[in-house]
């Protein structure tokens, strides 16, 4: 095991440490804080009980659809708006109003368009996906090497088709895929806030358990998150890697 | 000898100037000939290739090719100052740039990229990434795509310009080679005029605002030549004086 390794091992088991003692040493009352030797029965009950697997599975459904119709369509939109002129001009103002709106803002309009519904999680989860995808992915096609289109054109690749397959696309492949992991988390973040109000998910389990301040249950699911967002990114960073081989 | 290309009257202007870069430049280029075109910057002479490539249109003139068209080839192609290798293509996808819009099947389009980087000293180079050469096997890549879709005609913009003293002779006895073994005709473009006088047939001066041939030499040494040789350095000695006076006169330099 490499050093790196063992001293993120050790900050990890530091911090359960101190945690576990702080939690023990009766200063604190279990409830406010419990102490991490108590999670995983927790994580066993929550699991037999089947709420476990049944509310990560709820989330991670409405996870995905947020996220890939949220990066999909940042994606062509910025891609788009950096392509043509006149689309960039229409954008200005319009992005620079709705893009500081947080995703939660649009809570009231999840549920009046959608209903408390799956539907209305995955559209919160995807408002702020899909920012993050529009504004890189925008970023990223406009930084394309204009000697590079001009390379192209010069060996007859001049079509807007040849154009974005020959060089637009893969030269901007890496600040696109970029904005996408960084989609990624914050699809995470929204998750818990977006069932909040109700829908079957992880953050409606945690809103329960925070109300009966079964707060060890909270930090199970607290847990789940993290672990969630860890295995998405670390299989999203494998898959980048492989598609951007070719940088140094 | 038959021409390939011949430019009447051409001007060129960028987008919103009122004035145009060059004009009036009239222009034949033979098979199989070097030609060399000098001037200081803003002079156009990068442009002037831009024109020939069809990259821009001109804004005066007629560029009549007499080349025969088919689809496994391109009849005109371009190398550039900077190597513009894509990174995210290894070598020998590099070399394919041009092929991909031509009719050519996949044997034979192999077998073209093999023959153009063998022909620029990089036979076993295919398989490497862009950022694992050295600048002067970044421009030989950028020769070798430019060669593997045949063209009668390369166009080629200071493509030494960015290399040292060593890497760019070395480079010049290569594209000689080169030229010789294919037969390609070459315009070449640089300000740099003892390249100019050791490469070309036919070296011509660009100056004045908007720009013109102000003087055409011929270089008529034998070749191969010698860097020192009588008549590379006459002509040399001429072109760089009637530089210095187009620069006294103010002339858009």
């Amino acid at each position: 095991m490499s050093r790196r390794t063992l001293l993120g091992a050790g900050g990890l088991f530091a911090f359960l440490a101190i945690w576990e003692l702080v939690a023990r040493s009766g200063f604190i009352e279990a409830t406010l804080l419990p102490a991490p030797s108590r999670l995983p029965a927790t994580l066993v009950s929550e699991v037999s009980l089947g709420f476990w697997h049944q509310m990560v599975l709820a989330s991670l459904n409405h996870y995905l659809i947020g996220l890939v119709s949220g990066s999909l369509l940042g994606v062509l939109a910025g891609a788009a708006v950096a392509l043509f002129p006149n689309l960039d001009a229409v954008q200005s103002w319009l992005a620079r109003m709705l893009r500081p709106i947080p995703p939660l803002a649009w809570i009231p309009f999840a549920i009046i368009w959608f209903g408390i519904s799956e539907t209305a999680a995955a559209f919160i989860i995807g408002i702020g996906v899909f920012w993050i995808n529009y504004f890189t992915a925008y970023t990223a096609v406009r930084a394309v090497d204009p000697d590079l289109v001009e390379l192209a054109a010069s060996f007859g690749h001049r079509s807007l088709g040849a154009r974005l397959r020959k060089v637009i696309l893969p030269a901007a492949a890496p600040g696109i895929l970029s904005g996408m992991r960084a989609g990624l988390g914050q699809g995470w973040m929204t998750v818990v806030a977006a069932e909040l109000f109700g829908i079957t998910g992880i953050g409606q389990r945690m809103n329960e358990a925070a109300g009966l301040l079964a707060t060890e249950v909270v930090i199970v699911y607290m847990l789940t998150i993290a672990l969630l967002y860890g295995v998405s990114d670390m299989l999203f960073v494998k898959a980048q890697n492989r598609v951007l081989r070719w940088q140094r | 000898m038959a021409a390939i290309v011949e430019l009447q009257g051409i001007a060129a202007t960028f987008p919103g100037a009122d004035k145009p870069v060059f004009s009036d430049i009239d222009l034949t280029i033979e098979r199989g000939e070097f030609v060399i075109v000098v001037g200081a910057s803003g002079a156009g002479k990068s442009t002037l290739l831009r024109v020939m490539a069809g990259l821009l249109a001109p804004s005066a003139g007629a560029i009549t090719h007499r080349i025969e068209t088919r689809p496994d080839r391109r009849e005109i192609s371009m190398v550039f100052q900077e190597a513009r290798l894509m990174p995210w293509r290894k070598v020998a996808d590099n070399v394919a740039l041009g092929l991909e819009g031509l009719t050519v099947s996949g044997t034979e389009r192999d077998q073209r990229i093999a023959d153009a980087l063998k022909l620029v000293g990089l036979a076993d180079y295919g398989d490497r990434w862009a950022h694992e050469l050295s600048g002067g096997q970044r421009q030989r890549v950028g020769i070798a795509r430019g060669l593997a879709v045949d063209p009668d005609l390369l166009l080629m913009d200071e493509p030494f310009g960015a290399l040292d003293a060593i890497t760019r002779q070395s480079l010049q006895d290569e594209l000689l080679r080169i030229w010789k073994e294919t037969g390609k005709s070459i315009l070449f473009v640089t300000h740099d005029i003892d390249e100019a006088v050791y490469l070309g047939d036919r070296v011509l001066l660009l100056g004045g605002a908007p720009a013109r041939v102000v003087r055409t030499y011929n270089v008529d040494a034998a070749r191969p030549r010698s860097r020192e040789g009588e008549e590379v350095g006459r002509v040399g000695a001429q072109v760089k004086a009637d530089l210095s006076t187009l620069f006294d006169e103010g002339g858009g330099i």
